[in-house]
């Protein structure tokens, strides 16, 4: 392949005003995950959990090619996989130690079943590779309304625990002294967690879904600590790689993740470049007194 | 003298902020303490000293409401001890937070506010009121806006002091809050505990292995060890006999320039057969 193969697969901007209305329920269901992704992702960050979603995305995977082999609903395969090992790990590992060694257990033993469901699975090839790398340029407006509706079932959930939540991913100790019930969040937010999980796999893949869980949340977490802007900045980051992600591979031939991977990763370069350009201005310089007062 | 008696310098009119009546506690064969008597009152700093493993964390515990006792009874400004009770500020040892917590200074104190109220804040004028106020009351108002992850164990833990008093506590409950601090921030943070309880009258206590930093605050002590205890102010306590009596074993204690030091303590406390031990008449000494 030469390059200029490359770029007519990568960059294709031929008749892309045509082309754009014809994805707009696919750039709807970017916006939305990526909403969702940038939402839970600083919370997966403070609990320190991008392992986690790891291994969640694998059995996931597991789940979803299970159901494409039984000829069951994909989506919802993938659901079952996700929420299950993230119950499963909610419920076994207390301290990070513990629950990364559970996760480095099942992650492999999630992609093996995967691998062994799709090779007996007889279908289109395409489905099994969607699975992989995300399918969402195919969404069409029943799955749009159901992702949406989920989605609206995660955000719920989260502002509803929001508080309480940070506090025990903050500070496990305290929370509990005070009487915040730290394990119940802690396995609420897994089950949050692992229905994110599934409706990112269908945008990004089993094998990208760091990319809108982790890398919008650890690129704001590079430039600000203030948890509003955190969250703001998140969610911007999410929806910017998986909208304009969807926008340029429009006109390509090649699969969606790419993009939204790259932009992701860009935005985090950029801003861990903002970043250490605020810790070499003093990021932590201490405001005299009387200024703090006045 | 019983151990229940009044402490030194504290009013007597007030009704004890933390009030144990026969109170033990004990895992599986292990005794950690029994039969205390003990009232705290209002303004008292009192320091629980003790090997490690004799049991200081667990009485936290247990007024905290995370443990209950095995036996007698626990009353927390007249309630019966629960988790989550606001009555109760908890400052725990010094815990270093990842560079990249998603938190400033004031929003650590801000958990303290408001932390445990589900959903998100929606008005959030007294909430920014209540925290520029605590900031101020630890003296850390100069780095409000800086990540947790980068301050100092010393700023840090004046932030956790500032979050503890967010309820109004009527008890302040300390656990080795000054560990892993220097000598100068170990001085401000006492000080800063001592203050609360005689300005504001808030109850202390203060876990602690080393009493040196905070003697000049301390009323009276508790003294764990080896399934006994004994209480009393720390001129009553830190003394030859009394440790010597207490450990089974002598020890000395040394007095000079104001602090104190206990030398030929048992590595080991003789936990778990205290029924062996004779001086079960230690309680309350002297």
């Amino acid at each position: 392949m030469n390059w200029s193969d490359f770029s007519h697969a990568v960059f294709n901007f031929t008749d892309y005003a045509q082309l754009l209305p014809l994805f707009r329920d696919s750039l709807l269901a970017g916006a939305i995950l990526g909403l969702v992704g940038g939402l839970i992702g600083t919370f997966v960050m403070m609990r320190d959990l991008a392992f986690a979603v790891h291994g969640i995305a694998e059995l996931s995977f597991a789940g979803a090619a299970f159901a494409l082999l039984v000829g069951a609903d994909v989506i919802f395969g993938s659901l079952a996989g996700s929420v299950l090992a993230a119950l499963l790990l909610g419920v076994m590992g207390v301290r990070a130690r513990e629950k990364n060694s559970v996760i480095g257990v099942i992650m492999p033993f999630g992609l093996g079943l995967g691998i062994l469901f799709l090779s007996l699975y007889q279908g289109r090839a395409a489905n099994k590779f969607g699975l992989l790398t995300g399918q969402i340029v195919s969404v069409d407006s029943t799955q749009l309304s159901a992702l949406a509706a989920t989605a609206a079932v995660v955000i719920a959930g989260l502002v509803l625990i929001w508080r309480p939540l940070t506090f025990a991913s903050a500070d496990p100790d305290i929370a509990a002294a005070r009487g915040i019930p730290v394990r119940t969040l802690s396995l609420a937010f897994m089950f949050l967690l692992g229905i994110s999980v599934a409706l990112s796999i269908q945008v990004v893949g089993a094998l990208l879904v760091l990319a809108l869980l982790i890398t919008p949340a650890a690129a704001a977490l590079q430039v600000t600590a203030a948890p509003r802007k955190v969250v703001l900045l998140s969610v911007a980051f999410a929806i910017i790689s998986t909208v304009g992600g969807i926008m340029l591979a429009l006109g390509g031939s090649i699969p969606i993740s790419p993009y939204v991977t790259t932009l992701s990763f860009l935005i985090y370069v950029l801003c861990r470049g903002v970043g250490a350009v605020r810790r070499r201005r003093g990021w932590t310089v201490r405001t005299p007194l009387e200024a703090a007062h006045a | 003298m019983s151990a229940t008696s009044t402490p030194p310098g504290v009013a007597v009119a007030s009704a004890p902020a933390v009030s144990l009546r026969g109170a033990s506690l004990a895992y599986g064969p292990r005794t950690l303490w029994d039969g205390l008597d003990l009232d705290i009152a209002p303004g008292e700093f009192l320091a629980v000293l003790g090997a490690n493993g004799s049991g200081k964390t667990s009485f936290l515990k247990v007024l905290l409401g995370l443990v209950p006792l095995g036996a007698g009874t626990l009353a927390i400004d007249g309630e019966p001890a629960r988790r989550g009770s606001r009555a109760i500020g908890y400052v725990p040892q010094q815990k270093h937070f990842p560079p990249d917590t998603p938190l400033r200074a004031r929003d650590l104190v801000g958990l303290g506010v408001d932390g445990h109220k589900w959903g998100i804040r929606l008005r959030g004028r007294a909430y920014r009121k209540r925290v520029d106020a605590l900031l101020a009351e630890v003296g850390a108002a100069s780095y409000a806006k800086i990540p947790v992850g980068m301050l100092s164990g010393g700023e840090q833990q004046r932030l956790r002091i500032a979050q503890a008093l967010a309820p109004n506590p009527k008890v302040l409950l300390c656990d080795e809050p000054l560990l892993s601090l220097d000598l100068h921030h170990q001085r401000a943070v006492s000080a800063l505990v001592g203050r609360q309880a005689k300005r504001n009258g808030t109850a202390v206590v203060f876990v602690t292995h080393e009493i040196n930093p905070i003697l000049e605050h301390v009323d009276r002590v508790l003294y764990l060890a080896g399934g006994r205890f004994t209480i009393g102010t720390p001129g009553e306590v830190m003394t030859t006999e009394v440790l010597s009596r207490l450990y089974g074993t002598h020890v000395e204690v040394l007095h000079s320039h104001g602090r104190i030091a206990v030398v030929g303590m048992p590595d080991r406390v003789l936990d778990g057969h205290p029924e062996e031990l004779p001086g079960a008449e230690l309680q309350g000494q002297p």
